[in-house]
């Protein structure tokens, strides 16, 4: 058995745990955005990559910049929010939504959804494109909401790499798309631009799952890949807050990989369809029709 | 290091071979729980994981967000998301950026649990074509874990082992054939 001597630094972890804890403190009491309820161990990833990519050496100079220098706080939320998603992501629940949830939806005079942390919009658009191709979209108001508003900046302007194109159209298709999703972009040099007419039932707003609260009454709660990164309490809060926001018999579409069997809102959903995540308000018991 | 309380693994290109050969050779007793990343193309995990535990004495299943980490059990990463160990010793995803052209990551894996374990978590590097795995197991080492690399001349691919042994250095190298006694005889109480 050979036993090879590598190079071994030392760091002290302990000393980044509570640089990290400074870090979200300061961030709440002078600019009021509150991560303290944030899983700790993926906050402390994006915190250590922005000092990376900040050069910052350690997260107090981080801190000390978020406390005296002005317009910093906007680079930190963009960090700390790390918005990264696809069109269509995860195609078989775009399906499910158009074969599953949008003929319950149809029986509504109006339509109201709200797809919580909507990050660059790449869902929104996703899903205006569907429900216009199932002939609801001029019956229906989606808000695409945000606590980042540099990422719903991006969201309305719906300019995206074209170098994603490809896998979204695929996506696209496998979601049951009945055109060509190049049908609803304009692509120039290496950019594609989503069809504007696509936004004129979104209203995009600015809220923050952590603080704000019911704002509107919903028939469909899309909220996918936004709870993984929250610890309990947190995960408990927002669901209470979907419930509370959603119509008797409503619908909640999670991400594929999170799950309500962990939270108390638990026994206020039905699964629709549970592999996918999407659940109805209402009990069996008592009847979501 | 002390007593062992968990163990990670990560792998890339030939990967599953060489978990398959690991897991055969682990005893069904062993009471830490295992964590897997392995890279893989697939949108799902289930064919791993069933391709896996017909090879392992103890129940392979896909990790879950916010579920402990259970004793005796081999738990593998979703595809598409990176597996972190919360502080509280329970599992958490991400969907945050690719780390090394990789989601999961190996390192994101293997910084979280070196977080969460300390001096109690064992990191072992197999096969794999890039160098995803080298700062995690470094991270692991320098939190006073222990690092098993597979011998780059016994791995399929060798560069991932390799970037582990220039970047972290490694406590044990070994051929795939000797980690699992090597780990049965550090984890059994």
């Amino acid at each position: 058995m050979n036993k090879p001597a590598g190079p071994v630094r030392t760091t002290d972890t302990a000393l980044e745990d509570i640089e990290v804890e400074l870090f979200v403190r300061a961030l709440k009491l002078r600019h009021g955005y509150d991560f303290s309820q944030y899983a700790p161990a993926s906050l402390k990833r994006r915190v250590l990559q922005l000092v990376q990519s900040q050069q910052s050496g350690t997260v107090s100079t981080l801190t000390t910049r978020l406390l005296h220098e002005p317009g910093f706080l906007p680079v930190v939320l963009e960090g700390l929010s790390v918005p990264v998603s696809e069109m269509f992501r995860d195609p078989d629940v775009f399906l499910a939504l158009r074969e599953q949830v949008f003929p319950v939806l149809a029986s509504y005079p109006q339509i109201n959804i709200w797809q919580a942390g909507c990050a660059h919009g790449q869902e929104v658009y996703s899903l205006a494109i569907l429900l216009e191709e199932a002939g609801l979209y001029e019956r229906t108001q989606i808000y695409a909401t945000d606590f980042n508003e540099s990422a719903l900046r991006h969201a309305q302007e719906g300019i995206y790499p074209a170098r994603e194109a490809q896998l979204w159209s695929r996506n696209y298709q496998a979601a049951g798309g009945r055109h060509s999703l190049a049908d609803y972009y304009s692509a120039r040099y290496e950019l594609i631009k989503l069809d504007q007419r696509l936004r004129r039932h979104v209203t995009f707003a600015n809220h923050n799952l952590v603080a704000d609260e019911v704002f509107c009454e919903a028939h469909l709660v899309l909220c996918r890949n936004v709870l993984i990164y929250f610890s309990d309490p947190l995960q408990d809060r927002t669901l209470a807050l979907f419930r509370d926001s959603l119509v008797r018999g409503g619908f909640l579409c999670l991400g594929t990989r999170e799950s309500l069997d962990f939270s108390p809102a638990a026994a206020d959903f039905t699964p629709v369809n549970a592999p996918l995540r999407i659940y109805r308000l209402g009990s069996r018991t008592t009847g979501v029709d | 290091m002390a007593a062992p309380v968990a163990i990670v693994i990560g792998c890339s290109a030939g990967g599953l071979t060489a978990l398959e050969i690991l897991f055969s050779g682990l005893l069904p007793i062993l009471p830490q729980p295992i964590a897997v990343c392995c890279h893989t193309g697939s949108a799902t995990v289930d064919l791993m994981c069933e391709l896996l535990a017909r090879h392992a004495s103890m129940p392979v299943v896909e990790a879950r967000e916010r579920a402990p980490l259970e004793a005796g059990v081999i738990h593998v990463a979703p595809s598409g998301y990176h597996l972190l160990v919360e502080p509280s010793r329970r599992f958490s995803l991400s969907v945050d950026e690719r780390v090394s052209y990789a989601r999961p990551s190996i390192d994101v894996l293997f910084e979280s649990a070196a977080e969460a374990y300390r001096d109690t978590l064992i990191g072992v590097l197999l096969t794999g074509a890039n160098s995803d795995g080298a700062e995690g197991l470094a991270r692991i080492r320098r939190n006073g874990g222990l690092a098993i690399v597979q011998d780059p001349a016994d791995a399929e691919s060798p560069a991932m082992p390799m970037a582990a042994l220039d970047i972290a250095g490694t406590d044990h190298c070994l051929p795939l054939a000797a980690i699992a006694p090597l780990l049965n005889r550090l984890c059994l109480p």
